[in-house]
């Protein structure tokens, strides 16, 4: 693709050296590793590991607390996302018409992309607190009514909620670039044909904004998956119950707390392939298919 | 705007004062909360506004939780993997794109791949390599008789071993192989133009005089744009220092230190819930990337879109 290039050296070996070194440590032998605890039981106080085929696999399938897991992994990355694409869309066409106070406004919701997750999962674990959060209020009227540590479906949405806020920058950063990067031309031929700023919005900018919106659903959902851990080891614990014991918390669970690295391995191979899933879709369908450009 | 839409735009900053009341809300209660003493905070009306307590908790909650030494650890890891990150992206991008060699493209798919599985899928195999760093190379020569070879040839057994567990080794190494950096840097790359590498080699100068007396000027804007956004991944980094420190008086993190702030059963033993010191931690330890992504908005949102996309 380039005509002028060096020749190939022991300068570029030297240079390609550190960052290929780095990955097959920290990534390709752990990968494979994890393949091969998968598949071998591994004894955590040493002995070696002995091959056992599928059985960390069908294990690991026909555990209810493995599906109840998934379920909860599920939900929660269905609603974080919706709920964070949606509000991030909503907020970004309103702040893409540039009144005054557009850049006060965008600064505004783009912060929180800055705020580690546990430091979120911590304010929120007060924000619902029952004893001195806001929901305290709702505690005095209905004694006992709201509590985190005791029932399932709130603390579900404790983490939904604390997921979702702290997602919202993201997508809303993605869909402001996108819709910046509409030709003012565009916008201006709807004008002339009568189409008010509502009507552009949606027949005009909400279409040319799908390519967007399907990266960010694979983004969001992969995020889902992999960075709820601050969020749900600060805010529940995964209780009560394993109420909120998402995927990963429950592979660090397992593997780190209950020594079991087998079952973890196991573990994290699903998840392995959920995540290249899902990049697979990405790279194969959403780029090709939705293309207006 | 192109027409005038009094109502629209009336209805347009609600919605927007809306969205910033609804995000700024959770915060705002942790700020109150760190701004009053512990009775007033786990008294039944929850206070709305602020009270006089909040240099006092932060005091005590800055000596509580030991954050001195942490922010220094938490500033040298951040650097490093800042560094690190942008070095490694800007080399291997270099390699790529202006050296001709076979298996060119098989080496970036390599790098490329790895986006797709984050450290915390990979957690429990990951930890196990920080324990011996050299033990993947161990296990090779085992696997082919190498270390056989050198232990008959000459006696001496094969034992490699590289513990990073508890250094800033073990927090910075993993985390500065990026297929992101990599793949921005091999972007801005491609435009550059032919006419230039040509110039550069008819004055004479050799690859690594090209790369740093032109290319590394011309990309501040890149190094800017990465060097915020790895900056905040790499301060609000949790799951990994959770696992790899347990001297946390030497290296702790900042982030990890809310982990013990959590005000449950087992840090206050059925005491009252000191929600006014976890919450006054708390935003010491967010506060630094906030700053950072607000001040570097431009820089930081140039580098989050290009980079993903």
């Amino acid at each position: 693709m380039r005509r002028a290039c060096f020749k190939f050296s022991w300068i570029a070996a030297a240079l390609l050296a550190p960052q290929l070194l780095i990955i097959f440590i920290f990534f390709y032998w752990p990968s494979a590793q994890a393949l091969y605890w998968a598949f071998t039981l591994e004894q955590p106080w040493g002995g070696g590991n002995t091959w056992v085929g599928f059985d960390n696999f069908t294990k690991v399938l026909s555990d209810p607390y493995y599906w109840g897991s998934v379920r909860v992994s599920v939900i929660y990355a269905l609603a974080t996302t919706v709920i964070a694409m949606g509000m991030a869309l909503t907020l970004a066409i309103f702040v893409d018409r540039q009144l005054a106070g557009y850049r006060a406004y965008r600064v505004g919701i783009i912060w929180p992309y800055a705020v580690a997750a546990p430091a979120v999962g911590l304010a929120f674990q007060f924000v619902f607190n029952p004893g001195a959060g806001i929901f305290s209020y709702i505690n005095t009227i209905a004694p006992g009514w709201w509590d985190l540590s005791k029932y399932p479906w709130q603390a579900v949405t404790a983490i939904v909620i604390a997921g979702a806020w702290k997602q919202v920058a993201y997508s809303f950063i993605f869909f402001l670039a996108a819709l910046q990067s509409i030709p003012r031309s565009l916008t201006e031929a709807a004008a002339m044909d009568g189409a008010r700023p509502l009507r552009r919005m949606v027949d005009m900018q909400l279409p040319l904004l799908t390519p967007t919106f399907f990266f960010l659903l694979v983004i969001n959902i992969t995020d889902s998956f992999t960075d709820s851990f601050g969020i749900v080891d600060t805010l529940t614990g995964g209780g009560p119950f394993r109420a909120t014991d998402l995927m990963v918390y429950k592979i660090y669970a397992d593997g780190f707390r209950g020594f079991d690295y087998s079952g973890a391995a196991a573990q994290s191979i699903i998840l392995m392939l959920l995540v290249m899933a899902l990049t697979f879709v990405q790279f194969r369908y959403v780029e090709r298919r939705v293309h207006y450009t | 705007m192109i027409e005038r839409t009094p109502l629209l735009n009336i209805a347009t900053h609600l919605i927007l004062i809306l969205g910033l009341v609804i995000i700024l809300v959770p915060i705002w209660l942790a700020f109150v909360a760190a701004t009053h003493t512990l009775q007033a905070v786990n008294s039944a009306p929850v206070e709305f506004w602020p009270g006089d307590q909040l240099w006092p908790n932060l005091k005590e909650a800055w000596v509580q939780s030991d954050f001195g030494p942490k922010f220094v650890n938490t500033l040298i890891v951040s650097t490093g993997v800042v560094v690190g990150k942008i070095t490694l992206a800007c080399i291997t991008a270099f390699a790529l794109v202006f050296f001709t060699f076979r298996g060119r493209m098989l080496i970036f798919w390599a790098i490329f791949i790895t986006l797709m599985l984050p450290l915390e899928v990979r957690i429990v195999p990951t930890y196990a390599v920080a324990a011996n760093a050299l033990s993947p190379f161990q296990t090779i020569m085992d696997a082919t008789g190498i270390s056989w070879l050198i232990a008959t040839l000459s006696g001496v057994e094969v034992a490699l071993e590289w513990n990073l567990l508890n250094s800033y080794t073990g927090l910075i190494l993993p985390l500065v192989a990026t297929a992101t950096g990599t793949f921005l840097y091999r972007q801005f790359f491609l435009t550059i133009p032919d006419e230039l590498v040509e110039a550069a080699r008819m004055d004479g100068a050799g690859p690594l005089r090209f790369l740093w007396d032109v290319l590394i000027p011309l990309s501040k804007t890149n190094i800017a744009a990465l060097a915020t956004i790895m900056f905040v991944y790499a301060w609000n980094q949790y799951l990994w220092p959770l696992l790899v420190i347990t001297d946390r008086a030497t290296y702790g993190m900042v982030v990890v230190q809310l982990s013990d702030l959590v005000p449950d059963q087992l840090t206050t033993g059925g005491g009252t819930p000191t929600w006014h010191l976890a919450m006054a931690a708390t935003l010491v330890v967010m506060l630094p990337p906030i700053v950072i992504v607000i001040f570097m908005q431009r820089w930081f949102v140039r580098g989050l879109i290009n980079t993903d996309k």
